[in-house]
């Protein structure tokens, strides 16, 4: 018996059982996806929130619109919107090279959860650096130092600070939301608990995929909790 | 698959419906109090047929008058078995209560057979059944629809079906099966080229393929095998348990129209392909 029909046997659970390795595997899915995206979406995040404190009027409008259209439409929409968008573009797709990474599903789920996801770190970022005191600055100015070290040397490391519990949230929020790639064919936990159910008519799958993500999700606030212990030391009284 | 229950008619068309049946609830109250002999041979001379009217193009409603395959079919039986047919219509949900309260004789509304709906009611053989089939591009250069000839490409059915299960079990892992959450949208990733085949209800596919500029990228390719364990035995006429001289007498008229060409001109006004 492989270790993924495991917890299926253990509670005497036919359809656990039967499709326990699917679920898993829709597990490790949902996390490759979350993750890629995640990453990728916090580099184009920060970046975003740059240029929107720092860039011109124009680099900056830009900036704002793009947060306002990922923050204020539904990410199903967007999703649909570039997986069934990308088909209608295909010749044009096709001639740039780029189709043979739009006709992958997976690839589609995890270019709209990267835009959305920056979208929402761009926002914490900006909050978070927006809320390092400008004495800061001067101070560090005061010193000689330039810019660029000023802003990761002394304003970094505080917003970070402040950019911690939000950016958890928004990690989370992302761990859920990923469930609608199970829409556009994608077997994350949510597609293949799906799959099960609809061959094993049975709410326990359910269930389970529900305690996946319970687990995943908890599993995260527990990381952060040691980031924050790690990030905040130096205000620790001994 | 058929849901269970489908929308109710409009107001407009059920009403003078519902006046029938009270009239003919009223009649049969009358006749209650008379000796009834229900297991006694009764004679088939008149068959009393409801239907639902809302289900195109096998029943439904237009122009005031009943229309439909199914309709069609069940008056070429009825000229068969050398029956007066009347038709009712009847609720999706009370068409089997009153079936078996005696207030009609038979159900000509696209009922699948299975086992659990032999358990309650009698049905007679298969009067049509809608084929499994591949769609694929015109371009495609699939020639054979057998899981080998199937193999490494990408499949797409509408999840929580029948096809979908069909596939899983017999094309992957040879293939990579999509699951859709409906069938359109399955159509239309065929479409767009991301999948090379789509298997569906032919005539739901057919109904597509008749839209849009998207559905003139595809054809079809050739039916699955009509597989019972996976696509059902098909659609049957819903009788009474007991009434076992109707269900012959029916039979044979599906046999008997089946031979003699007339099932085939039906089928021909409504259907490009085999429904048998």
């Amino acid at each position: 018996m492989n270790w993924c029909q495991y917890p299926g046997y253990v509670i005497g659970n036919d359809a656990l059982t039967n499709y326990g390795c699917r679920i898993f595997g829709g597990l490790g899915t949902t996390m490759e996806l979350v993750a890629i995206s995640v990453v990728l979406g916090s580099g184009l995040g920060l970046a975003i929130a740059l240029v929107r404190l720092y860039g011109g009027v124009v680099s900056s409008s830009v900036a704002a619109a793009y947060t306002t259209f990922f923050r204020g439409t539904p990410l199903l929409a967007q999703l649909f919107l570039v997986y069934y968008g990308a088909g209608q573009i295909r010749p044009l797709l096709q001639d740039v090279g780029l189709w043979v990474y739009f006709r992958e599903a997976f690839f589609c789920a995890a270019f709209t959860f990267t835009l959305n996801t920056a979208a929402y770190q761009a926002e914490v970022y900006r909050g978070a650096i927006q809320s390092v005191h400008r004495g800061q600055w001067e101070a560090a100015r005061a010193l000689g130092m330039r810019a660029r070290h000023i802003f990761w040397k002394v304003v970094a490391p505080q917003a970070g600070m402040v950019a911690l519990r939000p950016l958890g949230n928004e990690l989370v929020i992302m761990v859920k939301s990923s469930a609608v790639a199970s829409l556009v064919t994608i077997l994350d936990l949510m597609g293949s608990t799906r799959f099960a159910f609809a061959r094993s008519f049975d709410l326990m799958v359910y269930v389970f995929a529900a305690l996946l993500y319970l687990l995943i999700v908890e599993i995260i606030r527990r990381v952060w909790d040691v980031i924050e212990q790690r990030l905040t030391r130096h205000l620790h009284t001994a | 698959m058929r849901p269970q229950s489908r929308p109710s008619l409009g107001r407009t068309i059920k009403k003078p419906f519902v006046m029938k049946r009270l009239f003919l609830a009223l009649v049969a109250a009358l006749f209650a109090t008379a000796p009834l002999s229900p297991a006694c041979a009764k004679d088939w001379s008149t068959i009393r047929i409801a239907t639902e009217g809302a289900y195109p193009p096998f029943n439904y409603v237009e122009n005031n008058e009943l229309q439909g395959f199914e309709i069609d079919v069940a008056k070429a039986l009825c000229e068969k078995a050398k029956a007066t047919c009347s038709f009712v219509i009847t609720d999706w949900d009370d068409l089997v209560p009153d079936l078996k309260r005696g207030q009609i004789d038979a159900i000509v509304a696209s009922l699948e057979i299975t086992e659990e709906r032999r358990q309650k009611i009698a049905l007679t053989r298969r009067y049509y059944r809608t084929p499994p089939v591949f769609m694929v591009r015109k371009d495609t250069d699939l020639k054979a629809v057998t899981p080998d000839a199937m193999k490494g490409r990408k499949l797409g059915a509408m999840a929580g079906t029948v096809y979908a299960t069909y596939l899983e079990d017999l094309y992957a892992p040879g293939a990579a099966v999509g699951l859709y959450a409906n069938q359109d949208e399955a159509s239309l990733d065929l479409a767009l080229g991301r999948i090379d085949a789509v298997l569906g209800d032919k005539i739901a596919l057919t109904e597509w393929l008749k839209r849009g500029q998207e559905a003139s990228c595809c054809q079809f390719l050739a039916d699955a095998p009509p597989d019972v364990t996976y696509f059902g035995e098909g659609y049957g006429i819903g009788l009474r348990k007991g009434d076992d001289d109707l269900k012959r007498l029916l039979d044979a008229a599906i046999e008997a129209i089946q031979a003699d060409g007339t099932y085939e001109r039906i089928r021909a006004r409504y259907f490009p392909f085999d429904v048998k």
